[in-house]
Formats: structure tokens, sequence, C-alpha cells
């Protein structure tokens, strides 16, 4: 972009000034940047999880099949609440912008409600399956179906903690550059689940019941 | 009921799982370690050196300390791996017809297992991860990494897999089943002791260091280059540090995922690689190998980037072809990831999926090959010195080139169902590893350990540790390609057909070579230390580099530039020096700084515990750890205090030192 | 004397990917439950298309709904933090299509080339 003074004949300038300096780094803090690589690196370990599924798919052992056991209608249940939870979420991020930490609390916690329902019948739905001899065991198929559904869970599960401690450290610090920057990480991550949710209700209970 | 109670507190751990304590070999170990060991921890406290030690090494977020201690955990475990090696040869040396050998199978198979997973995980990856941590950062004109704090957090938790790792010799056994631990022989039926756990776990936890370091590195690159520093004009080895890590992130959740998936086979009772009820093993060297090809890449980019350093240092002219070397390393790093199943050609998936990978891999030779010409052409009518880093460079050129056709040559689906698993295989691999990725970083060592510390390395022992290596390379390997051609399997303990002997004997001599190039480079660090007041660095630029890290002190001082340096032209410390830069010696300012902090240890510690419990199915343990981490690490995130300012009077005072030397060098 | 300083573009407050408007949000909420809903109800009808149809359109909407949340709730674009988030946003995309559609041919491969296992009901590995 800019190269050497406008006068050639000039020394180049080698460092710089004292305003310019003030700017903590050329690029600005890279926590947003480096917390979305590693959300890249999180898709791939899901990936590898998709492709092990889709490999064992049908790998059933003559066990249970997906349309015996995938209840669709507590399927969409959940997943509308995942969704309502993200929608949420980005109700919060405006009033962050704003400065004002009261409607900021009272979103994440709406959020957090939904996430921690969307987890309660998530385990309702794995005591169920297990009760029926239809546990993680049973199959290649059930293995890869409790492995890739279950690590969104652990995830979701990592993102209410992460939430829970956001509440508080907001009622302590309220909204300065640091939380600031956890709530945007937090929100990149949330979005990021339901994305991955997209391609497990679609692809795992959805096609599973109709192939 | 006394039972109960003491597999409940110890899992599956008891007296018998200590086999130092029937095993000769192992006993004897034990007591030489356990005596360094001692000797150790009694030097450092007779000296009080624990509270330097944990203040300013331990708890440091610094680049440069982080990219020397990963180094200082390098060279520790390449003794260890070395160990096997030395092992293996003299086994395999003398176990013909009749003579077993004096390793049974049992212990042999845990020594190659063993060899390979310590050589790539604890030895050539925090040789990279060092190299990188410490030049990086100064090359672009930073003052440290995006994220110093989880810097030191991905050391430590190398170290607690490395050390996880070097508890199985003496508690338990580790794994039999060769590096990469195929199913279904590492599953729970086949494979039923602690061995492929301790694997698992030590992998597991040094991966995440891993991962997490290599976002550390991309995020750096992007968003702490100084002013000026367009991507087109960074350093070759940013640009390969850069590519390599990128390649990390996209492959580590690979081996995290095949890792986790193995480990719920064997915990949870899962059949993700089970021979029964559905499972699929072979999706786990799918999964492992899409790991372990690009890997290789990981290790060799930095390689490559160092050797462009110093061919265009010790020719004294820039390197040729910049652009094409950029390119060329964005090339392979994409390739990379489309050749992982010719590691397994012979399994059976037939010509057309042969085929596909069997072309890839060899299109991969081209950018490779450009390089090669590159730094050729850089030598071409350039003011050779023939230093010892140099050295390294052209003994990287002739050895890895071999390597690289005999891999070309296993690249070709009906050549690698005869090759495929035999020694020669393994010959090619020690030679572009040994060849690309050895030479290359102990080429670094040499170039950058004045930067380091200050003074050069002591250049007889150097020159020891470089013909060692590479005199002893060659006479250790070339038998092996030749018996390998022939048909020997590898991972063989024992041998009938006696006309093979000669070949392993030539071997082993070339294997106790290359030891002595190991000590000699060990050497070479003691002798310089000794005599560092001949060998000191004064002026912070000994080899007339080009690359910003040479424009400061030798050791550079915690903040690397008192001021942002502003970018030009690419090699900027040449531009600079070429167009009359004045270093300033007044007007310094405050600096800003990230604090030490012991959390990175203390998480560490924790996930060693955890996988220590998790290994020995003692699960109260586990759990206990487990929430430890959970504990500690959002307790760190309470802390808002993590930075400080270095007062302008300190900045002028460590300033003025270096006017001072330098006026003394002048 | 001028100052030559590294001004990356989307340099948006804190790094922040910019746009965050609540409007870009409320849209992306409304097509989000359309595309969630859609799929569902396709499948819980009962059979009415064939599966292989079922099928084409549901991981169509997933496609399409996964962009809509990228661009509307994660305000992934051209400009934030210099495009370097859309770039790895793309080469994550082709690292997760070269794996997951990788592995499948590979594994389907070495199934088809594999012996008939002995007597196994319902079909295996």
């Amino acid at each position: 972009m800019t190269d050497d003074a406008l006068d050639p004949q000039a020394a180049p300038v080698w460092h710089l000034t004292e305003e310019e300096e003030h700017h903590d780094h050329s690029g600005g803090s890279p926590t947003v940047l480096g917390f979305w690589i590693y959300l890249m690196s999180d898709a791939l370990i899901f990936a590898s999880l998709f492709a092990m599924f889709g490999v064992v798919s049908t790998a059933y052992a003559g066990g249970p099949v997906p349309h015996e056991i995938f209840d669709l209608k507590l399927v969409a249940i959940n997943t509308g609440l995942l969704l309502a939870s993200s929608i949420t979420f980005g109700e919060a991020m405006p009033h962050m912008e704003a400065g004002r930490v009261g409607p900021v609390r009272f979103w994440l916690a709406i959020t957090g409600l939904l996430g921690a329902g969307f987890i309660g019948i998530e385990l309702y739905e794995f005591a169920h399956l297990i009760g029926e001899n239809a546990g993680p065991d049973r199959s290649a198929f059930l293995s890869a179906f409790f492995t890739l559904v279950g690590t969104h869970g652990a995830h979701v599960t990592i993102g209410l903690i992460w939430l829970v401690t956001m509440l508080i450290q907001l009622g302590m610090h309220g909204l300065n550059p640091a939380t600031k920057r956890r709530l945007i990480c937090l929100s990149m991550f949330w979005h990021f689940l339901d994305i991955i949710w997209i391609g497990v209700f679609t692809f795992v209970y959805l096609y599973g019941v109709i192939r | 009921m006394t039972d109960n109670l003491m597999q409940t507190v110890f899992g599956r751990l008891s007296l018998e799982s200590l086999p130092f304590l029937h095993e000769p070999i192992l006993l004897g170990t034990f007591i030489v370690v356990s005596l360094l060991g001692l000797g150790l921890v009694g030097v450092v406290t007779k000296y009080k050196l624990w509270g330097y030690l944990w203040n300013e090494w331990f708890t440091s977020v610094d680049h440069k300390k982080i990219g020397i201690m990963y180094i200082i955990l390098a060279i520790i475990m390449l003794l260890r791996g070395f160990s096997d090696a030395l092992m293996m040869r003299a086994q395999q040396a003398i176990a013909f017809g009749d003579n077993a050998g004096y390793l049974p199978p049992h212990h042999y198979d845990q020594i190659f297992t063993a060899h390979g997973t310590i050589m790539i995980f604890f030895v050539a990856i925090p040789l990279v991860v060092g190299i990188v941590n410490f030049v990086m950062p100064m090359q672009i004109g930073a003052r440290d990494v995006a994220f110093p704090f989880l810097n030191n957090l991905s050391f430590w938790l190398t170290v607690a897999g490395a050390v996880l790792t070097m508890i199985s010799l003496f508690v338990g056994e580790f794994a039999r089943t060769g590096w990469l631990g195929y199913t279904p022989l590492a599953g729970l039926a086949y494979s039923p002791d602690t061995g492929v756990d301790y694997y698992l776990w030590s992998l597991q936890i040094a991966g995440v260091g891993t991962t997490l370091s290599a976002i550390n590195m991309v995020a750096t690159v992007i968003k702490m280059r100084a002013p000026g520093m367009t991507m087109m004009k960074m350093p070759v080895f940013t640009w390969t540090a850069f590519c390599s890590n990128i390649l990390a992130i996209a492959i580590f959740p690979a081996l995290t995922a095949a890792f986790f998936l193995l480990m719920l086979d064997r915990y949870a009772g899962t059949h993700f690689f089970t021979n029964e009820l559905g499972g699929a093993p072979m999706m786990y060297w799918n999964m492992v190998w899409i790991w372990g090809h690009p890997e290789v890449y990981v290790l060799v980019l930095p390689a490559f980037g160092i050797y462009s350093e110093i061919t265009s240092t010790f020719t004294g002219k820039k390197l040729f072809g910049y652009s094409s070397m950029v390119y060329a390393t964005v090339v392979i790093t994409i390739l990379s990831y489309l050749v992982w199943l010719h590691h397994f050609f012979t399994m059976g998936a037939g010509p057309t999926v042969n085929s596909f990978f069997g072309i890839a891999t060899m299109v991969i030779s081209i950018p490779t090959g450009a390089k090669i010409f590159n730094w050729l052409f850089t030598m071409y009518r350039g003011n050779i010195r023939f230093e010892l880093p140099m050295m390294w460079v052209l003994a990287f050129m002739i050895t890895f080139t071999v390597g690289g056709m005999t891999g070309v040559l296993l690249a070709i689906p009906p050549a690698d169902f005869v090759l495929h698993n035999s020694l020669f295989l393994v010959a090619h691999f020690h030679n572009t590893i040994i060849g690309g990725v050895v030479f290359g970083l102990f080429a670094a060592m040499v170039y950058w350990f004045p930067k380091a510390f200050g003074f050069k390395l002591d250049e007889f022992w150097g020159k020891v540790a470089f013909w060692g290596w590479v005199a002893g390379y060659w006479i250790a390997w070339t038998p092996i390609y030749i018996v390998g051609l022939m048909g020997t399997t590898r991972r063989v303990n024992h041998f009938d057909d006696p006309s093979f002997q000669p070949y392993f004997i030539i071997a082993a001599i070339g294997a106790v070579i290359i030891l002595i190039g190991i000590l000699g480079f060990v050497m070479s660090i003691l002798v310089g230390w000794l005599k560092r007041d001949q060998l000191k660095d004064v002026t912070g630029d000994p080899w007339e580099g080009r690359t910003l890290e040479w424009s400061t002190s030798s050791p550079p001082p915690a903040y690397n530039f008192a001021f942002t340096p502003v970018i030009h032209e690419l090699d900027a410390w040449y531009d600079m020096k070429e167009r009359g830069y004045e270093r300033p010696t007044t007007g310094f300012r405050p600096i800003h700084m990230p604090k030490n902090t012991g959390a990175g240890v203390i998480l560490s510690a924790l996930a060693l515990v955890m996988g220590f419990a998790m290994v020995w199915y003692i699960w109260w343990l586990a759990a206990v750890s487990f929430a430890g981490l959970f504990i500690v690490a959002i307790g760190h995130t309470f802390n808002f205090k993590r930075d400080y300012y270095i007062p302008a009077e300190e900045v002028a005072a460590t300033e003025d030192k270096r006017t001072q030397l330098l006026a003394q060098g002048a | 004397m001028s100052t030559p300083h590294h001004e990356p573009a989307g340099h948006g407050g804190n790094g922040h990917p910019a746009g965050h408007g609540g409007n870009g949000h409320r849209i992306g909420s409304v097509l989000a439950i359309i595309l969630t809903v859609i799929p569902f109800w396709l499948v819980m009808s009962g059979p009415t298309l064939s599966p292989a149809w079922t099928a084409a359109i549901i991981f169509a909407f997933a496609i399409v709904q996964i962009i809509v949340h990228v661009a509307f709730f994660l305000h992934l674009d051209t400009r934030s933090e210099g495009g370097w988030t859309l770039l790895s946003f793309l080469f994550t995309a082709v690292i997760v299509i070269l794996t997951i559609g990788g592995s499948i041919w590979v594994m389907y491969h070495l199934n088809t080339n594999m012996m008939p296992m002995p007597t196994e009901m319902g079909g295996g590995h």
C-alpha cells in the first residue's frame, strides 16, 4: 500500500511515530480472528465425525434402524429450541454494541434457558435409547450417532458454562473491551453450533428416516 | 473387600505394573534415569535455581523462551528416541538363525512403536514449533505472537504428553502397534493393556497443544506483521511457517477425531473400528493418514524455509524466484491433502482410487523440485560461504533429493505393492525426514543459536556433528534400502536368512556414527558455552543476514524491537543496511508486554494427571483432575490483569548497553 | 514526512466482523425458520416424493441454511478481517468436502473389494 516517502530524495521512514504506536498492533486485536480459526478447526473435527457417520450409517448389525428409533417430533422441538437460542443471542448483540449491559444479560439468560432445554431433551432422548437396547455399543451406526450428536451436545454444554461465566463477569465488570471480545467469541461459537446442528438434523435424522 | 478398595483407589495399577522390577534392561534404564534425574534436581536445588527457572522460564510467555524450551524438550526426547533406534539396530544386527537376539518381540514391538511416536511427536514437531516460535515473530517485526499465554499453554501440554509417554517406560507398558496404532490391533480386543491407552492420551494431550500453537502462529502472521510488510514482502521462512501451520490446523482435528473414536471403542464399548457389530477398522487407517501425510509436509515446509534463508544469506544474494517459492509452498500445502491413500495402496481400494492417489503423489514432487532449482539458481554465481549452516543445506539437497526420488518410485501402485511395509519404505521415509527435516533443524539451530544466546556454537564439534550425521545417515540407511528392495519386511526382530546379516551390521555401524553426530552436537553447545567469550556475537548480525531478526541484539531484549519497524522491501534488514539505516538511541517509550503466568503449567499438570488416571482406570482421579481443568481454566478467565508496561527508562538502559557493545565491536 | 501506516481493510471496531445490524439478523432468522420448517414438514408428512428427491431437497435446504447462518448471523463477508475470515472459511469448506467425500469414496471402494462376510444379518462393513 504505502511505500517510501513522497519525496524519493528523503530518507525512508524506519519506525512508527508516537501516535501510530497507540494503535496497539498493525491490525487490531487478533482475538476474534484467532477464535474464528479455532472454529474452523472445530468444524474439521465435526467433519471427521460426519465422515465416520457417513461410512457406518447403514452398519445396523441387525439392530435398530433410524426410523425405528428417531422421534422426529422431538427432534423438531429440539431444532426449534436451538434455532430460537441463536436468534435470542442475536438480539443481545446490538445492545452490546450500544453498551447496554442489562438487556445483554437478559437475552443471554434467555439463550441459556433455551440451550439448557435443548440439552435436557437430548439427554432424555439418549437415556430412552439406551434403555431400549439402542445404546452406542449396539452397532457401529449407533456408536456414530451417539458420538456425533453427543459431541455436538458436549459443545453446547460447554457453551452454556461459558454463557453462565459471561453473565457473572458482566455482572462484575460490565461491558469493557475484554468482556465484549468474549461475547463476540461466544456468539460466534453459539451460531457455529447451530450450523453444525443443521448438518445433524438433515443428514442424521431426516435423511436417516427416509433412506 | 480390600481388593475392591485397592481397585477403586488404584484402578488397574498394581506392583505388577512396574516391569522394571523384573526386566533387567528396564531396571538398568530406571537406575540410570533416576540417578540423572536426582542429580539434576540436586544441582538445581544446590544453586537455588528453582525460583529463577519458574519466574524466568517456566511461566514465561515470551516466544523466544518458549521456542528455546521446545527445542530443549526435543533434544532430550531425541536422546530417548535414538536409544530406541540403537537398540533396534543392535537387535537386527545379531538376531539371525538360532540367535534370537536380546529383545523378545514383546519388548521389540514397544521399542519401534515408541521410537516412531517419540521422533515425530516429541522431537520433530517440538523442534519445528520451537524454531518457528523463536524466529517468525521477529522476522515480521512483532514483539510476540498473537496469544502469548496460549503459546505457553501449548508448550506445557506438549511436555505433558512427552512425560506421559516417558512414564510408560517404567509404569506399565507402551503400545506395540507401531507409531500410528492401526486398528483392529489397537482395539481393546487385541491390545487390552495400558500400551495403546498411554499412546492415545499422550498424543491427544500433546495434539491439543500443537493445534492451539498452529492457530496462534497463523493469527500472528495475519495480524501482527509490522507496517509495510505485505504478504509478498514476508521472508520465505515466515511463508513456510504460515503454510505449515495452516496445514497443521487442517489436519490435527482428523487425528484428534480418530484417537477420540478409538478411545470410545476402548473405554465405552463402541464399535467404530471393531471387527464385529458393523465396525470399520479401515476407517481408522483412512482418518489417521488424512492426518499423517500432510503432517510430513507440516514438518518439511519450515525446513524448506530454513534452507531458503540460509542459502540466500550464505551466497550473499537475494533468493532466486521468491514468488515461485511462495506459490510452490502454497501448492504443496494444498496438494499434500490429496495424496493420503498412498500409505495403504495395498489395502484393496482398487485401481481407480489407487491411480488417482498415485498420480497426485507424483505431481506433488513438482513444486518441491521447483524449490530445489530455485536454491540452485540462488547459489549460481553467488559468493558462497561454506560455513556450517550452508554445509547442512548442501547435505540436505543431496540426501533429500534421493529420498524424494524413492518416494516417487513408491508412488506407483504396482511398485508399492511389492515394497509396501518393506525396509525400502522405512529407508525412504527416514531418508526424507532425516535429510529434509532433521538436517534443516540442525542447520536452523546452528544458524539461529547465536541470536538466541549471544555466542556461536563451537565450530569443530559442529563439524563432528555434521559429518557424524551425514556419513552416519548414508552408512546406516543405504544397506536398508538394499535389503528392503530384496524383500525384507519392517518391524521384524529376527531373520532367518543369514546372507542379509552383513547389511544389518553395516547399518548398525552407521547408527553408531550418527550417535557420534548427536554427541558432537551436544559438545558443540557445551564447548561453545565454555568458549562463549571468544565466540561472542557482538553485532547481533553474525552471518550478514537479510531478515529483521538480525537487526536485534543477540540475545534480543524481551520486547524484541524498541520501536516497531516500518518495512519497505523484501529482505527488510538487508534493505535497511543498504539504505543507511541508523539505529535510534533516544526517544524510547514504555512498552506494553504480557505478564508471565503459571496457569499453563498447572493446566498441563492436571491434564497429565488425568491422562495417567484414564490409562490406569483410576476413575475418581480422572474425574477430579477433569473438574480441576475446568475450574482452573475458568478461574484463569477471571484474571483481567495480564499485562504491564516496561518503563521507558528500562528500555533506554537496555538499548544503551547495546549501543556500548556495538561501539566496542566496531 | 509521510507515515506509511498499514491499515488493513475491514478494521471495524476490535476486528469484529462488520455489519452487525439488527436487520440482517432478523432477515436471517426468518429465512432460517422457513428453511428448517420445510424439510421437517417434507419428511414428517409421509412419503409424498421419492426418497431420492426428498433427500436432494433437504440437502439443498441444509446448504442454503448454512449459508444464511454464515451470512446473516456470523456476518461473514469479504471485508471482515481483511478478507481472511472468508478465505479461511472457504478453505475449511474445501477440506470438509475432501475429508467427508474422500473418506466415503475410499471406504466405499475398500468395502466393495472386501470378501463377503460369513452370514452377518443386517449388513455391516
